[in-house]
């Protein structure tokens, strides 16, 4: 399958013109706004990341509304029930001296794979505010909304940068974040693609690519009635605006009728591997992002809602966490065996913790608030050691005892590992000047590089 | 009124039967015009000789309907609508269609989406204005505009407005901003009003527009999120930003001694909001100019500097004289505008050279905007949209049968508008709206269960496949339905070989032929 694939991805840059020059690349990627760069007149400066890379890919599980510390990677079973609640009784993992939360046994037998970062702090605890500065790096609040991790992956290592392959290479499963995971100033071309549909379900569909119903003669006999009736683009054919909506249209198709579809055929993989991920939304999602960067894309992000558990927290993490065991543990076994953990970061984290102290009044009865003062993140592969814990918090898991670690931080490793240096230049469309990550100037806060996990 | 625009459907599908098809020769030219000569057509047909560019011709009527509804009032026409225009024999219909236009509830629906764009009307990140005050904010800029408030009081109110931002809405200018510091105020007032980056500016220039904003002061109340903006002499940036001294200088060089007991804002408001200011008029009117034509005289529209000259100097100290003389009614200069010949070119170039276009030679192909289009595709099948703010709680819900254009916060959005460039409402440029085609775009509108099942369950397809009516009249029922126009000899013979290949079923047929139109370069553009 992957020749196939990449026979199409080849067919598609023929039918582009050849040869394919990269500024003609840039004009003419797929999924780009066609022309965006050079009509914006930011020249042809190459924005590939350039130095030596251990990862190829990422893997991003987004715990969106900031799950507990405490009930999963920094269980504090001495702090009591105010803070524990029912869970107080974490267990060992197969690292000697690490224990993690009770209600992920699986995830415990693979401690050996992932490293845990106990001391991850900004402060905010506001969902898209704190969503922006973990996913950026950047503090909210200055003249730029700055691009997403997904993004400027998708800029160093996407189209601009030689990646040829059919599928985006931002990939968000399966519905986008909104903004805070988006492009910022880059503009549209670096937004993820959402796929939409359910991996869960008997069939995948993929929002645009696969259509349940719809045979591939009907796609067919359908796309002749449309190029039959374009009277307006008859009538005026040297338009340049129109050229732009037709190269769109041929790449299109080339995903409808071409063999992408295949790769989001989950019933391709075995019974057995499904169950082991999970049949639910999550789980699958886990078992499709490893397809993707086995197919070298360069960065996926598993949205992984329903962690803003003001209330009845505990039953929801009685119902959250064994999903998320079962699928994270499958996706890094499953990484490791087929020799993909070593040049993929798996990163898992939210946009921050909760309240340590368990708010067991009316009307929340047992719930957790935002806290953005210190919180956990689990990384894996792509050069990062496993088996590690970085920083720590305190003895009830409201501040951070030792080694702070800032979004920038966390990001500037990954970046690093990636071979994205953190210093380099964002193409701004205004020409102002702008970096992957904040300078020492800014002022941001930083606890360093993650160097003892790298 | 909730328009029923599928019940004017069957009608016009009914009405259609007895129209032959137009030719391809008149499809989207016309040989002559009806419409009189203006000063405008003048000032750019007289340019467009000396550049030896041949014109377009004038566009058809049935282009003109579709355009002048898209245009001035973000809607597509109904069917019953485009075939009453295009059969309608009086010379003077263009010009009553403008005015019935402007006087539409949808004009202040449209025109507030794109004030709130440049306004930066957003509850949520960056911005911060919070739910209520996003709402009371887009509130006051509808009412301004469907009051035709003249455009200079709107500005004066915008600048120089104090009080909370729930019960005072233009205060919330000053809190839409990502700074709330004085040069990004400035950067901000020289942006709307001036059409100017002040980042380009010396920094001398941009700190001397900032002493006017140096006393602009917040503070909360009781009130949760209720936040008070007020001319504050106390503020600390005046000793930072102003001085001892109280000398402010104008983005001109000239310099002031601000009164003390003066809100700097107000002074500043005097200097800027006149006719004889070089900025202020000369910037609103070429913003309307390309709002219309898709392009300013000065381009980008929002870049005005010395070495960004118009293209047509003289057309725009026109426009900015009629606007002028027309105390700043803004629907007059769109009057203006859309009554002269220049609007009314056909797209279909008579010049394919470079220059063309920045000379206004003929009418430019635009993808429709995100909400736009989405309104579009809903008005035609029937069909409404689901949009929530996820963030903050408590989440916002929308009416299901809300437009997409009067949707008053950008914090409340859907994938859709996501996926097709609406602007996120962070910096105020006009740049911000991206109307280019994607790739993914294209895959949406060609084959996502959203659309597919829009069309499928559209009251129009349902009550067309099970017509029994000959191929030839669905045919005319969609295309006066979704391109607002009749079809021609060629796509009705096009269509009916479709409908009898075999190859699909009658009902299949109807769902295909409404998708490819609704996936046609026509209906995507404004053209």
């Amino acid at each position: 399958m992957e020749k196939s694939l990449d026979r199409d991805a080849a067919r598609v840059w023929r039918s582009l013109g050849a040869p394919l020059t990269r500024r003609e690349a840039l004009r003419r990627c797929l999924f780009g706004a066609g022309g965006l760069l050079l009509l914006n007149g930011w020249g042809l400066q190459s924005f590939a990341a350039t130095r030596p890379a251990k990862a190829k890919s990422v893997i991003q599980v987004w715990l969106w509304g900031g799950p507990c510390h405490i009930d999963t990677f920094d269980p504090k079973p001495e702090a009591g029930r105010d803070y524990c609640g029912p869970l107080d009784s974490p267990i060992e993992t197969n690292v000697n001296g690490i224990r993690i939360g009770q209600l992920l046994p699986t995830l415990a037998k693979q401690a050996d794979k992932f490293s845990i970062i106990r001391s991850l702090t900004h402060g905010n605890n506001g969902h898209e505010t704190a969503a922006y500065m973990v996913q950026t790096g950047h503090d909210a609040g200055g003249r730029d909304v700055y691009p997403s991790a997904g993004a400027v992956v998708s800029l160093f290592k996407g189209y601009d940068a030689g990646y040829q392959g059919l599928i985006p290479p931002y990939i968000v499963l399966t519905e986008p974040q909104g903004r805070f995971s988006e492009a910022g100033f880059l503009g549209g071309k670096y937004k993820p693609f959402a796929t939409g549909g359910d991996p869960g379900r008997p069939v995948f569909e993929v929002e645009g690519v696969v259509a349940a119903g719809i045979s591939e003669q009907r796609q067919r006999e359908r796309r002749s009635l449309l190029q039959k009736l374009n009277t307006l683009g008859k009538a005026m054919p040297g338009d340049a605006t129109l050229k732009t909506l037709y190269a769109s249209e041929d790449q299109a198709y080339e995903l409808i009728l071409g063999d992408a579809g295949k790769l989001f055929d989950l019933t391709r993989e075995p019974a057995e591997l499904r169950d082991r991920y999970g049949r639910n939304t999550f789980g699958q999602s886990c078992l499709m992002a490893r397809r993707l960067v086995e197919k070298g894309v360069p960065y996926v992000t598993i949205n992984y809602k329903g962690w803003d558990t003001h209330k009845q927290h505990f039953q929801a993490m009685n119902r959250k966490l064994p999903e998320l065991d079962k699928g994270l543990a499958t996706l890094l076994d499953d990484l490791a065996q087929r020799g993909l953990l070593d040049s993929t970061i798996v990163w898992v984290s939210g946009e921050f913790g909760r309240t340590p102290k368990v708010q067991w009044e009316a009307p929340w009865n047992g719930g957790r608030n935002h806290f953005g003062k210190v919180f956990s993140a689990v990384v894996a592969g792509g050069g990062f050691k496993g088996g590690q814990v970085v920083g720590a918090s305190n003895a009830t898991g409201e501040e951070v005892k030792e080694r702070p670690v800032y979004p920038c931080d966390l990001l500037g490793s990954m970046y690093e590992l990636l071979g994205i240096d953190p210093q380099a230049a964002l193409p701004h469309p205004q020409g102002q000047e702008a970096h992957v990550l904040p300078l020492a100037s800014e002022g941001v806060k930083s606890g360093g590089r993650l160097r003892e996990i790298m | 009124m909730r328009k029923r625009p599928c019940v004017l459907l069957f009608l016009a599908g009914w009405l259609a039967t007895m129209v032959a098809g137009a030719t391809d020769a008149n499809l989207f030219s016309a040989a002559s015009t009806t419409t009189p000569p203006s000063r405008i057509d003048e000032l750019v047909f007289g340019q467009l000789r000396q550049l030896k560019i041949q014109p377009a011709e004038p566009c058809s009527d049935a282009v003109f309907v579709r355009r002048v509804y898209l245009d001035v009032i973000g809607t597509l026409p109904g069917a019953v609508e485009a075939r009453e225009f295009i059969l309608d024999r009086r010379p003077t219909k263009r010009a009553a269609l403008i005015d019935r236009l402007l006087d539409r509830d949808e004009f202040a629906d449209y025109w507030a989406m794109k004030w709130s764009d440049l306004l930066r009307v957003k509850a949520e990140f960056p911005v911060n204005l919070w739910p209520n005050a996003a709402q009371a904010y887009h509130r006051w800029i509808r009412d301004s505009l469907r009051k035709n408030k003249p455009y200079d009081r709107f500005a004066r109110e915008l600048l120089t407005a104090s009080g909370s931002n729930f019960r005072e809405p233009p205060v919330n200018f000053y809190r839409a901003v990502q700074s709330k510091e004085p040069p990004a105020l400035a950067r901000a007032v020289a942006l709307t009003f001036m059409g100017v980056r002040a980042d380009r500016w010396p920094s001398n220039q941009l700190a001397g527009l900032a002493t006017f904003f140096a006393q602009v002061g917040y503070k909360s109340t009781v009130e949760w999120k209720e936040e008070i903006v007020f001319n504050d002499p106390a503020s600390t940036n005046v000793a930072v930003y102003l001085g001892t001294a109280r000398q402010a200088r104008f983005p001109d060089g000239k310099t002031i001694t601000l009164p003390a007991d003066r809100d700097p804002r107000e002074v500043f408001a005097d200097w800027l909001i006149t006719p004889r200011n070089p900025w202020f008029t000369r910037n609103i009117a070429n913003r309307v100019w390309s709002w219309l034509l898709g392009r300013g005289i000065i381009h980008e529209p929002d870049d005005i500097r010395p070495d960004n000259p118009p293209s047509n100097p003289q057309l725009l100290a026109y426009l900015e004289s009629e606007l002028v003389a027309a105390d700043y009614d803004l629907k007059q200069l769109f009057r203006l505008i859309l009554n002269s010949r220049v609007y009314q070119l056909s797209s279909v170039p008579g010049d394919e050279s470079p220059e063309a276009a920045a000379h206004f030679a003929c009418y430019p192909l635009r993808r429709l905007e995100a909400e736009v289009l989405i309104d579009a595709i809903n008005q035609i099948t029937g069909s409404s949209e689901k949009y929530s703010s996820a963030i903050p709680e408590p989440f916002t819900f929308i009416p299901e049968d809300m437009r997409s254009i009067a949707l008053p916060d950008g914090s409340i959005t859907s994938p859709f508008l996501e996926l097709f460039g609406r602007p996120p409402r962070d910096t105020g440029l006009e740049s911000e709206r991206n109307n280019l085609v994607t790739a993914a775009q294209r895959l949406h509108l060609l084959n996502s269960s959203h659309i597919q099942r829009k069309i499928e369950q559209s009251r129009m397809v349902q009550y067309q496949s099970q017509s029994r009516k000959p191929p030839r009249e669905i045919a005319t029922a969609l295309y006066l339905g979704i391109l607002s126009r009749f079809p021609t000899e060629e796509e009705l013979q096009a269509a009916e070989a479709y409908a009898n290949s075999g190859k699909v079923r009658p009902r299949e047929a109807v769902v295909d032929l409404a998708w490819a139109l609704m996936n046609s370069a026509e209906f995507l553009h404004r053209h």
